[in-house]
């Protein structure tokens, strides 16, 4: 029988290593896996590689994991936002790495990691100081730089409910890198507001196919960040 | 007593009211954050236009009513949005499909300088301490088929924003098509900047004075 549901956040993330490589859904607050972040505070796992779009903000969930200098470098289109210390903090000190990635470019690379395509060409960043020292190929008279496709040993994602075949749907515009990620994490873990029984999702409104994921752990009560940092909460607690 | 300058030329709004007037009913149009985001105010009564909104969404509709916030319903610039009848969600590889494939007709983006070659700066100031970051906008004006920028005329020290090179950093080369300024609205052709309409009151040689590149009225 396949079951894909695990019983905590903690044993939802034991097996993360030191030095892996981890995407992290989320775009600012919408769609972070906020419970799974913080377990994996708990765990202690270092030296990572984290793929977000942004760094999170106030003191908690990915802010949190920066700040608690587990990660050595981020790679996002937008590392600063409203209430984004820590990062920018850790950066001007050359405390943490950065790979500025263009948002479209970075989200077909999760695509394409995901897709099994190693590389692929865009017009995104030519002529700018984003594609120096990258190939450029000419297509029809236009310019494109040569981008490569990324994995990632983990992904953690966050979603609206789940089956035990690790089948998805999100909730409005918390989906954003959620599905992509799935495909392109070697071991996909996801927290999901609700746990449903098989057949509950109907097949034609199913936005991951349980293929793409390993585990699944019900997070009934998710955290609201922006709530959080506005009491200037900070993990761990 | 000093004598204060009299504020001249068009407001943020009237600008916003400007470009708005050049969406066509129909298009499927993306705001970037701060004045553009404006624009949506202003498209006249009886055109359907629909927002696209990068993080995820076609279909955004205006801010909700206070109390009525959802976190995980939110803007490119992560406000709190709604949305209209017949909207719909996709993930971040679709949306940039919609972007990058060009799909979208048209983007309102601000500025920090724009070159009369249609060159675009608005990501970096490339100050060597400041923590880069570039969002969404390179892929924007890679892919977007119409590219309207919306700006002061001038930095708030009176330096020029339309110039002959850009100084800054480049978001995209030759991409802008048209410039709504406080002063003017100028077009980009292959060969010179062409003002197609000059604001109330402002007179050619008060824009030339107040750019660094040459203009040609139309």
């Amino acid at each position: 029988m396949i079951n894909k549901i695990v019983e905590s956040t903690s044993e939802a993330v034991k097996d993360i290593f030191d030095g892996a490589v981890i995407m992290i859904s989320g775009f600012g607050e919408a769609g972070s896996p906020i419970e799974l972040i913080h377990a994996l505070i708990d765990q202690g796992a270092k030296d990572l590689t984290v793929i977000s779009n942004n760094t999170g903000s106030g003191h908690v969930g990915l802010a949190a994991l920066i700040e608690c200098k587990k990660v050595r470098k981020m790679v996002c289109s937008f590392p600063r936002t409203a209430n984004s210390t820590v990062f920018p903090e850790l950066y001007s000190k050359g405390e943490i790495e950065l790979e500025l990635v263009p948002q479209g470019t970075l989200a077909e690379r999760i695509r394409s990691g995901g897709a099994g395509i190693p590389a692929f060409y865009t017009s995104t960043s030519v002529n700018t100081p984003l594609a120096e020292g990258k190939e450029i190929r000419v297509f029809d008279n236009t310019q494109y730089v040569m981008e490569y496709g990324i994995k990632a040993d983990f992904s953690l994602i966050k979603c609206e409910a789940a089956d035990r075949h690790g089948n998805l749907i999100y909730n409005k515009t918390a989906r954003n890198f959620g599905p992509i990620m799935c495909t392109a994490g070697e071991k996909t873990i996801v927290q999901a507001k609700r746990i449903v029984e098989l057949g509950e999702i109907d097949p034609e409104s199913i936005v991951t196919p349980g293929i793409f994921v390993n585990s699944v752990v019900e997070v009934s009560n998710p955290a609201d960040e922006s709530k959080l940092v506005k009491e200037n909460r900070r993990y761990p607690w | 007593m000093v004598e204060k300058e009299i504020k001249k030329g068009w407001s943020r709004n009237e600008m916003a009211q400007k470009v708005a007037l050049d969406i066509p009913d129909g298009a499927y149009v993306n705001l970037g954050i701060g004045i553009p985001e404006l624009v949506a105010d202003y498209v006249p009564e009886g055109r359907e236009v629909i927002y696209h909104t990068e993080n995820g969404l076609l279909g955004m509709g205006p801010a909700p009513e206070k109390g009525q916030e959802d976190p995980e319903l939110i803007n490119a610039g992560k406000k709190n949005i709604t949305t209209i009848k017949g909207a719909c969600f996709f993930h971040h590889a679709d949306s940039f499909t919609m972007i990058r494939g060009k799909h979208i007709d048209i983007c309102v983006l601000g500025a920090f300088e724009v070159s009369e070659k249609g060159d675009l700066a608005n990501w970096s100031t490339g100050e060597p301490d400041a923590v880069p970051a570039v969002g969404g906008a390179m892929d924007l004006v890679a892919g977007v088929k119409n590219i309207l920028v919306i700006t002061q005329h001038t930095t708030k020290s009176g330096k020029p924003k339309i110039v002959e090179n850009c100084t800054y950093p480049l978001t995209g080369k030759g991409v802008v098509n048209r410039i709504y300024t406080d002063l003017a609205i100028i077009d980009i052709t292959e060969e010179e900047l062409v003002i197609k309409e000059l604001a109330p009151g402002i007179s050619f040689d008060y824009v030339q004075e107040r750019t660094g590149a040459k203009l040609r009225m139309s």
